[in-house]
């Protein structure tokens, strides 16, 4: 017990008090991301109502299989470490890593499948938007590469949140390993939870507006 | 404050705002000071003078002055939008010059076919109405003896309007930082009376006006092709331009716009933006391929079209 | 109580020893998790920043000396002012009062040991450090010449100046922002010491939770803009290019919804000190409490809607400036009411004169000069003619170095001696904070006036006959810079020299004071019980004998 005895802080009353710090702390943090994002879909919302029809056309560009089938995996795996969480709140910190295992698969299968598969298959058909020759020419050119442009950032930040919480995952699987989680104290593990569960509301966010809107 | 020529029809208003401004300031400030002072040397440490009790309900106090305060403010509010909304309106029949501004100078077209750099002449009395784009970052053309000021954008046109009321020759500023020679950017707006602006005009005589550039223009980039009328034509592929000028749109998407000048110019340089309604997505886009000085012309010729329409 | 109470274990050395004395090695600073400590190494990083910032002022006004500039080239002026507003806004004028005395103050004013998170406070000193780092050898190795603002398309696309790498420092900065925010919002909810209910809390504390909001809400939109403008340089595309059907104005929506709370997450905190000093060497409870309280979170949430006022000449619509030219005037409502407060507090006291209480007299003086220029740029049509000329710089200087650098200067020698545990020497302070004033006002007055005859800023040439005022500027600012180093010195002198501090030298009312000069690592032997609000002073009559001399 000295590892967890050692794990609060002596700022805090108890284990309790710490526990609510770093999860308020957590849900803090969402909210920085929330207006990070924010300011993004904003610029968004702003060069669609610019540029209505070449968004249009560029939307019907992008690989609908490769969101659908990512908006699956990902769900899925938010789902098995959700159920994680609900085994290590009663103390079962093997099943935690039975879950674990599928969330970190599915979620490692989302990044491959997103910039293994269907970036390159985007800059192939020529649609990424600072290339010189462009998929889509005519008057809708520039919005169209307008509307790459966020494709490509937002995806690649969706991307980049995705690659830290497979790396948060693998942190909890290995602390878990050395015991060191309890129905006591478990508070990392719901942290980087909310944290997967944001990583999907990103995504449940960005996959209508890239994919489904302009095919509307 | 005298030493700022009140050159302009706005600026006497303006410097009335301002007036009114520092004499509120001024007195928010003597209270203020007043208070400040009266407090530290009455209630030093040392001073032996009674305090008496302490004052109460201090609510009543706060709630006096936050409402004082908010209703002064509201004043200013009032007073100052009212004049900056009417300095956004200028008459129907204003002079319209055209400015395009890029590192680091103003290019001048009037009308009639003039040209100038980093100057500006007009006639005294007279609303002038400025458009005016930029050809690479944003600039601001800003005269203070006018107290006017408006930035000056890459891809659109700004208008600004203004009169002047007495005849001399200010100082013209570029007020957004536009780069390593921002303070070179300046230059001098020049009002004359109408009978000199004339002669100003006659001395400088042009081989054509900006409508006549701006026919050639047209013609040139081969633009009657699609948009004229007539026997010669077969199809119907764009949108008639006679009359087209300060008329309401419809786009395909359900949304009238008027056409105004930056109506125009956005519809040469991104004509997919805002499709007319009954119409295709045929034209290209002429961005980066005509100038924005060229593009005025062009807006000055399609705009001279209305005049005519039937 | 809880029983698992007991698995908290201080170590026996950090409860007599002071935190100065816990460890000596560079490693026992660097690594520290003290909030105390983080705050040292954030004081001497504000301070180094502080000066470098001037330094580029100093030459600014050395330039403008002569109407053909004396620094002979446009290049350098451009890239010496950009400098001085980025060093000064995102590593001075934002973080100064929250990292170093907010860090050192926040735990010993609730009463806590230390922040809820002691590992982050560290990490986000790194992370501070590393931006600073990364946006010095941009502004070194070539520099930038887009002003602060970096409005595109100029940085986008024009400017050769080293503006990609300038931004990912400001980038990764912001960052460190976002962390110490995080940090103060956790620690005022959970922290409090036993009956510190939330009207108990000191005016610092309740600014220093407004400014943490804001810091926290607005970082991130400046973090994203910035990574745009950044892509959009590297990539040539982008959102705010004109080109492909972006937006150039969208950037300057975007960055002043962050710069226009930045601007409160400067003053805020000033107010905040300002609001201890004054009640506690007018010895007279704070007046207004609750009106002081709610302005401070009225002001926090209001300046979320203001930004549209830094664009009234930018060609957005009449109706949008309408609309902020109102907000505008709302926002200034709690900034008077503050100031009428401070002047409440000092009716029928009893008001010492130590250097503490001169800067936030000069603040409120100042404050108020800056308070009343900010209504004629809210008026529409006077804005027309001031923005962009030196009545803005004029006006942004009263509340930035008039109100928030005396503020920073007040709150240092007002917790000076509980940081170090030694006086600074007070003929000193007062005769830099005199001469600070005055320096002050000779080298800004002027620029109203030049703003009003029409000279525009961020100009390296001018029309002579704007010479007069701006020599008159200039002298001014050496008696600044004068100013600015008196400090520097004798803080450090007493360092080694002052007379050692006792616990409460000034007598002062918060849980602070209850500690040893300077503290235990713990902060607190036995955490405090609060049992009634801040301030409570009383008439001397009343109190305990005099404190101990320090002069």
């Amino acid at each position: 017990m000295n590892s967890t005895a050692a794990s609060v802080g002596f700022q805090y009353r108890n284990r309790a008090d710490q526990h609510e710090a770093a999860l308020t702390g957590m849900w803090l943090f969402l909210a920085t991301e929330v207006l990070f994002f924010g300011g993004l879909l904003f610029c968004f919302v702003v060069g669609r109502h610019a540029n209505p029809l070449a968004f249009d056309a560029a939307a019907r560009e992008t690989a609908l299989w490769a969101g659908t089938v990512n908006t699956v995996l990902l769900l899925t795996s938010s789902l098995a470490y959700a159920a994680g969480i609900v085994f290590m709140r009663a103390g079962n910190s093997r099943r935690l890593m039975h879950c674990c295992w599928p969330a970190l698969a599915l979620g490692g299968a989302f990044i491959a499948l997103k910039f293994g598969v269907e970036w390159p298959g985007d800059i192939a058909q020529h649609l990424f938007p600072a290339a010189a020759s462009f998929k889509i020419g005519g008057a809708l050119e520039g919005g169209a590469r307008l509307f790459f442009v966020f494709y490509f950032v937002s995806t690649g930040l969706h991307g980049l949140h995705m690659l830290i919480g497979v790396a948060l995952v693998i942190w909890i699987m290995l602390r878990a390993r050395r015991g060191e989680f309890s129905a006591h104290y478990h508070t990392p593990v719901v942290m980087v939870g909310l944290y997967w569960s944001f990583v999907d509301i990103v995504w449940l966010t960005l996959y209508p507006m890239i994919y489904l809107v302009g095919r509307g | 404050m005298t030493l700022l020529p009140s050159a302009s029809a706005n600026a006497p208003e303006v410097d009335r705002l301002l007036w009114a401004l520092l004499a509120i300031s001024l007195a928010v400030l003597a209270l203020v000071f007043a208070l400040l002072l009266r407090y530290i040397t009455r209630y030093r440490a040392n001073s032996p003078i009674n305090r008496g009790v302490e004052s109460k309900k201090s609510w009543i106090f706060e709630s006096v002055w936050t409402g004082a305060t908010l209703l002064i403010f509201l004043g200013l509010f009032v007073w100052g939008a009212n004049l900056y909304v009417r300095m956004f309106n200028p008459p129907q029949d204003a002079l319209r010059i055209y400015v395009v501004a890029k590192q680091w100078m103003w290019k001048v077209e009037h009308p009639s076919g003039q040209r100038e750099i980093n100057a500006l002449h007009i006639p005294l009395n007279r609303a002038i109405q400025l458009i005016m784009t930029s050809e690479d970052v944003i600039h601001d053309f800003s005269v203070p003896a006018f107290r006017i000021k408006h930035d000056v954008l890459p891809g659109r046109y700004e208008t600004l309007g203004f009169t002047a009321t007495r005849a001399g020759t200010y100082p013209l500023y570029c007020t957004q930082f536009c780069g390593v020679n921002h303070s070179m950017m300046t230059g001098e707006v020049v009002a004359l009376p109408p009978a000199q602006f004339a002669a100003w005009l006659a001395r400088n005589p042009v081989a054509d006006d900006l409508v006549g550039e701006g026919r050639t223009l047209y013609m040139r980039y081969g633009c009657s092709g699609c948009h004229a009328r007539g026997a010669e034509v077969p199809t119907v592929r764009a949108p008639p331009l006679e009359g087209l000028y300060g008329r309401a749109v419809p786009l395909n998407d359900g949304v009238t716009v008027m056409a105004d000048d930056r109506y125009l110019h956005d519809s040469i340089v991104s004509p997919g933006a805002q499709i007319v309604a009954g119409y295709q997505d045929l034209m290209p886009s002429y961005a980066g391929q005509i100038s924005e000085e060229d593009l005025l012309k062009l807006v000055s010729y399609v705009k001279s079209l209305s005049a005519k329409s039937p | 109580m809880s029983a698992e109470t007991a698995d908290i274990k201080i170590p026996a050395a950090a409860i007599d020893r002071s935190y100065l004395h816990d460890g000596t090695s560079l490693k026992s600073w660097l690594l520290t998790t003290d909030h105390k400590r983080i705050a040292i190494l954030y004081f001497a990083s504000i301070t180094a920043f502080f000066f470098l910032g001037g330094a580029a002022a100093a030459l600014v006004r050395l330039n403008l000396v002569t109407p053909q500039g004396l620094l002979g080239s446009p290049e350098t002026y451009n890239r010496l002012f950009t400098l001085h507003g980025v060093v000064m806004v995102w590593f001075f004028l934002v973080p100064a009062v929250p990292v170093t005395l907010g860090n050192f103050i926040i735990p010993l004013m609730i009463g806590a040991r230390d922040l809820a998170f002691p590992r982050l406070n560290l990490f986000s000193w790194y992370l501070f450090m590393l931006g600073g780092a990364i946006t010095l050898w941009a502004l070194f190795i070539g520099g930038v010449d887009t002003g602060w603002t970096f409005y595109t398309p100029l940085s986008t696309a024009y400017s050769k100046g080293h503006v990609a790498l300038a931004a990912v420092g400001i980038f990764v900065a912001g960052f460190s922002s976002i962390a110490t925010g995080l940090n103060f919002i956790i620690t005022i909810h959970r922290l409090r010491a036993p009956g510190l209910t939330w009207y108990r809390l000191p005016v610092f504390i309740w600014s220093m939770y407004s400014l943490s909001v804001l810091l926290v809400l607005a970082t991130p939109v400046l973090a994203i803009t910035l990574l745009l403008m950044l892509l959009e340089r590297l990539f040539h595309i982008g959102v705010f290019d004109p080109a492909v059907g972006g937006d150039p104005l969208l950037f300057q929506h975007l960055f002043w919804f962050y710069s226009h709370p930045a601007v409160y997450m400067m003053i805020l905190p000033g107010f905040g000190v300002v609001s201890e000093i004054i009640p506690a060497f007018a010895r007279r409870p704070i007046f207004g409490y609750k009106f002081l309280v709610w302005a401070s979170v009225t002001i926090a949430v209001l300046s979320f809607f203001v930004w549209g006022h830094h664009m009234f000449v930018a060609g957005t619509s009449v109706y949008s400036a309408v609309l902020f030219s109102i907000l505008s005037y709302l926002v200034a409502v709690p900034s008077a009411i503050k100031v009428f407060n401070w002047l409440g507090t000092l009716h029928k006291g009893y008001i010492h004169f130590d250097a503490p209480m001169l800067y936030a007299l000069g603040f409120i003086g100042l404050f108020t000069i800056g308070g009343v220029t900010g209504l004629w740029v809210a008026a529409l049509a006077a804005d027309v003619h001031l923005t962009q000329t030196y009545f803005v710089v004029a006006h942004f200087h009263y509340i930035m170095v008039g109100g928030m650098v005396s503020a920073y200067f007040g709150g240092l020698h007002y917790w000076w001696p509980k940081i170090t545990g030694r006086m600074y020497p007070e003929a000193w302070a007062r005769i830099a904070a005199l001469v600070m004033f005055i320096g002050f006002n000779l080298t800004f007055f002027p620029q109203f006036i030049l703003g009003y005859l029409g000279m525009p800023r961020r100009y390296a040439t001018y029309a002579p006959e704007f010479q007069v005022l701006n020599v008159l500027s200039s002298a001014g600012s050496t008696i600044l810079a004068a100013a600015y180093l008196l400090p520097l010195a004798y803080l450090i002198w007493s360092l080694l020299h002052g007379k050692r501090a006792p616990q409460n030298p000034w007598r002062a009312t918060g849980l602070e004071w209850q500690t040893p000069s300077p503290p235990p690592t713990v902060n607190f032997i036995a955490t405090p019980h609060v049992t009634q609000g801040p301030y409570a002073y009383a008439p001397p009559a009343e109190e305990p004998p005099p404190r101990e001399a320090h002069e």
